[in-house]
């Protein structure tokens, strides 16, 4: 009984196009620069299929079915794609490539998966297509349509809902009655599952072809938007709907010196101008300087991976990056205590960030350890162990209390000896170390020892708060993987860059500012 | 039985009282001064007798505690070894440095790159200590700062728990003083001995 059975089977599964169920599933969408239009869609086997007839209307491509070769050809001039009709194989300018599953005939009509749509279609057709599976969307030639993650949370009385774009998007945000629209300069959006409702949002939808709704609920009085940054790409829109009797450009109902990210970002040229009320004017700026230190350089390669990644090429890079970040977006001068592969003496890096009033200081390293299975990221601010016997005795006494010195040029330069000058940033710089680790933790791997202090050279002499961050272990083989990556160091750049942001709303926060 | 067993241990109480003396008075003899047993005290012996001579016999080995990485290379954790008796801190030191600096025992992960030797060892006035090392120390280092970490407190904290008389450590390399090893240790004073060695030692 089993053996014809499983024959049958076998009967099935080769035949071609083979009456395998179709079951319907949401269509997707060609998102086109003239317009968008919905192809029917299905699933077989768990493989998704798409209309070939409806797909190459829009593309303008031709489909003919060549029964004896059992093939079907879709072209457009002498541009043309071979899809076997019993394997689930295509070829196209010589080259084959497998799919997830062969053409299926449906009466009159052939279903194919979107794959080859995305990698043969767009060349045939002379034009750029992107498949997006997950969120069934196939776009077609220069069109924009941000992937946008939405999700909510609540601020106290306040719902705050952050729509991270990507890429990044202009856009504009209106007010009705019951809802906020916030139109995105795009062709389309892209919105996975969104995660909204609640607080004073009874929720919120996409509404074609570039808006999203945020339904309001009763109580609502007023809201606040602002833009931040993420990477180099993307950007998150925060919007805090705030009940009635809340001023939307008073104290932020969020606790203000941890939510940094509702912050108004002049700098950032993607801010469109705030089409409610006007938020508060953003304080002045705590940070004008900020010295980055890449470690090592020149003859001083500092530790290498078993793969051959140099310490020191992988701090410049990630320094040069997150030099253009904070530049960029933040408005901070940043300063690179060296630009290239040289080795500058410990005391010309401190010598640099002093005379150029720097308002912190990071030194960029990757670690090392004898044992090969240490790994993951490590931040440290310098011990007292690291200070002469004078310094020592400053740093224990109850008079050394951090002294509030943010605020770059305005700093009263006392005469300070140089193995002194970290003494007084000391309570600083741990608070921003631990900044520092809580945003690399959302990232990367951490180590079990993951804010430390040692007396480490380069500290001891800067006059202003100053950590030193090893990324991860040169020394373990994944590590080594992954700080060659961009993605991992793009975390990092994130990581340092949301850190200092944080630190910034701190120090202005507690009004440790001296302004002239 | 119970006169059996109680005879058993009046000889071993006699044997470790003929035992004990005769090694009092070899040691007596040896130093040409006397010193009371307790004095034996390997771990005090060198230090506590700054006045004597110079001449130990050369066998005589004390127990000394050397520090190794842990087995998750994040920390240090100590080993006991015998290394040679020598009269006075220095002298003692060196010999404990040395050991240190030898192939580390099995199952041990040394922190010092391999072939460094120890040049000196100077006492200052007030505990502290200075090691001077050959180049291959800063030379061979193959870099990291929880590696350099580890290197330079291995010797700090070895120096330190054998040798009351030391209570800080300044690391010279071909006599000179150095900014650091690998880039990242401040070794421009002496070093007190660290949190680097992980609670659960095993000695």
């Amino acid at each position: 009984m089993r053996a014809p059975l499983t024959a049958l089977l076998l009967l099935a599964a080769a035949a071609p196009g083979a009456a395998q169920s179709l079951r319907p599933a949401a269509p997707y969408a060609l998102v086109a620069a003239d317009g968008r239009r919905a192809i029917q869609a299905a699933v077989a086997g768990g493989q998704d299929l798409v209309r070939l007839d409806e797909i190459a209307a829009g593309l303008q491509l031709t489909v003919q079915e060549d029964r004896a070769s059992k093939a079907l050809t879709v072209s457009r001039g002498l541009n043309v794609v071979v899809l076997s009709l019993d394997q689930p194989l295509a070829s196209t300018g010589g080259r084959v490539m497998s799919l997830p599953v062969a053409p299926i005939r449906d009466g009159q009509r052939w279903w194919v998966p979107p794959d080859i749509v995305g990698r043969a279609f767009g060349a045939v057709a002379g034009v750029r297509v992107e498949v997006r599976k997950a969120s069934r969307v196939i776009l077609v030639g220069d069109v924009r349509v941000p992937r946008l993650a939405i999700r909510q949370e609540q601020a106290g009385s306040a719902s705050r809902l952050s729509i991270d774009i990507s890429p990044r998007a202009a856009y504009s945000i209106a007010q009705e009655p019951r809802r906020l629209l916030v139109r995105f300069d795009a062709d389309g959006l892209d919105a996975g599952p969104i995660q909204a409702g609640g607080g004073l949002v009874d929720g919120v939808a996409i509404v074609e072809p570039s808006t999203v709704a945020i339904a309001l609920a009763g109580g609502y009085g007023s809201y606040r938007s602002a833009t931040l940054p993420l990477d180099a790409a993307s950007s998150r829109l925060v919007i805090d709907v705030l009940p009635a009797g809340v001023a939307g450009a008073a104290a932020p109902p969020a606790p203000a010196p941890a939510r940094p990210d509702a912050r108004p970002q002049t700098a950032n040229p993607f801010e469109p101008a705030p089409a409610g009320p006007p938020p508060a004017l953003p304080p002045p700026p705590g940070i004008r300087t900020i010295a980055l230190d890449p470690g090592h350089g020149g003859d001083e390669h500092g530790a290498v991976g078993q793969g051959g990644l140099r310490e020191k090429d992988v701090v410049l890079d990630v320094a040069r990056r997150l030099k253009g970040q904070i530049e960029g977006r933040l408005g901070i001068r940043v300063l690179l205590t060296r630009d290239d592969d040289r080795l500058v003496p410990h005391d010309e890096r401190a010598s640099i960030a002093n005379n150029n009033k720097a308002d912190l200081f990071v030194s960029l390293h990757a670690n090392s350890s004898p044992i090969r299975s240490a790994r993951g990221a490590q931040v440290y601010s310098l011990s007292p162990d690291g200070l002469s016997a004078e310094a020592r005795r400053q740093a224990d006494s109850p008079d050394a209390r951090p002294v509030p010195v943010l605020g770059g040029g305005s700093r009263d330069i006392d005469l300070i000896l140089w193995d002194m000058a970290q003494v007084r940033h000391m309570a600083e710089s741990s608070a921003l170390a631990v900044l520092i680790e809580e945003e690399l933790r959302r990232r990367v791997e951490m180590n079990a020892h993951p804010v430390q202090q040692a007396p480490f050279r380069v500290l001891v002499a800067a006059n202003m708060p100053a950590v030193l961050v090893e990324m991860a272990f040169l020394s373990n083989p994944e590590d080594e993987r992954l700080l060659a990556t961009d993605e991992f160091k793009m975390k990092i750049v994130q990581a340092l860059y949301d850190a200092i942001v944080r630190y910034r709303a701190r120090a202005e926060a507690q009004g440790a500012l001296r302004r002239p | 039985m119970a006169s059996r067993a109680r005879f058993i241990a009046l000889t071993l109480i006699a044997a470790a009282a003929v035992g004990t003396g005769t090694w009092a008075t070899l040691r007596t003899l040896a130093r040409q001064r006397p010193a009371p047993p307790t004095r034996a005290d390997s771990r005090a012996a060198g230090p506590m007798d700054p006045g004597a001579a110079p001449a130990a016999p050369a066998a005589r080995r004390i127990k000394a505690t050397l520090y190794y990485v842990s087995a998750d290379g994040l920390g240090l954790e100590a080993a006991e070894r015998d290394v040679p008796f020598a009269d006075g801190a220095s002298e003692q030191g060196k010999r404990i440095v040395e050991a240190l600096l030898e192939p580390a025992p099995d199952g041990r992960v040394s922190a010092i790159p391999p072939g460094t030797t120890l040049r000196a060892l100077y006492l200052g006035g007030r505990g502290d200590a200075y090691a001077d090392f050959s180049d291959g120390l800063r030379a061979h280092h193959p870099g990291g700062s929880q590696h350099e970490l580890l290197t330079v407190y291995a010797i700090v904290d070895t120096l330190t728990a054998n040798l009351p008389a030391i209570t800080s450590v300044q690391i010279l390399v071909d006599g000179r003083e150095v900014d650091s090893l690998a880039g990242h240790v401040d070794l421009r004073r002496p070093l007190p001995n660290t949190r680097l060695r992980a609670e659960k030692g095993t000695p």
